[in-house]
């Protein structure tokens, strides 16, 4: 078969045509894929909750984004998703929290009970090295090396390298002090928010 | 050309990964194990089977001096699509590669078959060299993520092997690729009787 020739409109025609084709295909994939995409981010979020609130019959029962100044002066924002039992009982609330990592930005979610103790925490999204950093996933479970459950962030956590108690991942301190301070910061401003009951939490957001 | 060649001819004599050395870049930093590898494997053998395919279609309209924005249009046309369908149904995966999908657009492996074979050759053909090209490529990145990872994780497809005292932190680090790539390619060399 012939090619078509290289004159000018030619040329602008057949980069035109492709453009507006390759356009509309992506277009309508993107219209069908919206949806799906949304449920799963949702679906790793509520499994996110209930992992890191350990209960699995939960409701949330307010959500909060907090700003709040890092130890650095940057501001941050938290969101807090307070969370009720089946029986309307407080549990505590699960707080998100990005810090700085070794391979990108570190995305946290850490469940408090009221008193401020660690229940759970799952990382949401993170870009550390597999093999070193990515094991932040397990470490700072119950029963992990660097254990961080049922501790109360009131004295920042920090690695036993900077004067702390918590063990940092094997080669990977950068990691364990970003994902600290991630949990610190979730603290923080979880501490800074009113509670879901009584008057104060319910005036305060009538918005 | 038979069809039984152009597939061996890209799984053998003209290996993406040991022999053409293209797409250096995802093959070096996906590897880091044997399930990350072969998945960008297939992602990247999935937009080559349609991109060749669809090239061939459209060589006979597209003027020779715009060959390749053309050809980028459709490879990031696909590229896109991929990374959509994996974002909305495959959430595993899309966890571990997220971050390379989009850099299957500059993969030399994609525009180099595009510009060396598609557009010579007709569209079932080029269907063809899209996936022996793709086995290839998948081939060579899940070999090297089984080294890599048996090196330095220890473990195959997650599956344990070696205690941990055994493991090579290094494999799993970039410089371990390089490492592990040089060695493959020499093995490999050497099997080909060169």
């Amino acid at each position: 078969m012939k090619k078509l020739e290289s004159t000018l409109l030619n040329m602008v025609l057949a980069l035109t045509g492709v453009a507006v084709i390759m356009g509309g295909i992506l277009a309508y994939v993107n219209h069908l894929t919206e949806g799906p995409i949304a449920l799963q981010k949702e679906k790793i979020l509520a499994d996110g909750i209930k992992a890191v609130m350990v209960c699995d019959n939960l409701t949330v029962a307010k959500t909060d984004e907090v700003k709040q100044n890092d130890a650095k002066g940057k501001e941050m924002v938290y969101t807090i998703y307070q969370v009720k039992d089946a029986q309307g009982n407080d549990l505590g609330a699960a707080v998100e929290s990005t810090t700085g990592g070794f391979g990108g930005d570190l995305k946290v979610l850490v469940g408090f009970n009221p008193e401020g103790q660690i229940l759970g925490y799952t990382l949401l999204e993170h870009a550390e090295t597999p093999g070193l950093g990515a094991k932040a996933d397990k470490w700072f479970q119950k029963g992990g090396k660097g254990d961080i459950i049922g501790k109360t962030p009131s004295e920042p956590l920090t690695v036993s390298k900077d004067g702390g108690q918590v063990d940092a991942i094997t080669a990977s301190t950068i990691t364990s002090r970003a994902f600290l301070l991630a949990v610190n910061n979730a603290y923080n401003a979880y501490k800074a928010t009113p509670a879901t009951d009584g008057e104060t939490g319910a005036t305060k957001q009538h918005n | 050309m038979n069809y039984i060649s152009i597939i061996k001819n890209g799984i053998v004599k003209e290996n993406p990964t040991f022999v053409l050395m293209l797409g250096m870049c995802p093959t070096l930093a996906t590897t880091t194990s044997a399930m990350n590898g072969m998945s960008m494997g297939l992602a990247t053998m999935a937009v080559l089977i349609c991109t060749n395919f669809v090239i061939s279609c459209m060589k006979s309209v597209t003027p020779d001096k715009v060959r390749i924005p053309v050809f980028i249009v459709v490879i990031a046309a696909f590229v896109t699509i991929l990374q959509l369908v994996i974002k909305a149904f495959l959430p595993d995966i899309d966890a571990a590669l997220g971050l390379f999908i989009p850099l299957i657009v500059v993969n030399c492996v994609i525009l180099g078959r595009a510009e060396a074979f598609a557009a010579k050759n007709t569209p079932i053909a080029s269907l063809v060299d899209g996936i022996g090209i793709g086995l290839g490529f998948t081939l060579g990145l899940t070999l090297l993520g089984i080294c890599r990872e048996l090196l330095g994780s220890g473990s195959i497809f997650g599956l344990t092997l070696l205690p941990e005292t055994y493991n090579i932190l290094l494999f799993v680090l970039p410089p371990g690729a390089f490492i592990t790539l040089g060695f493959l390619i020499a093995i490999v060399n050497k099997l080909r009787g060169n």
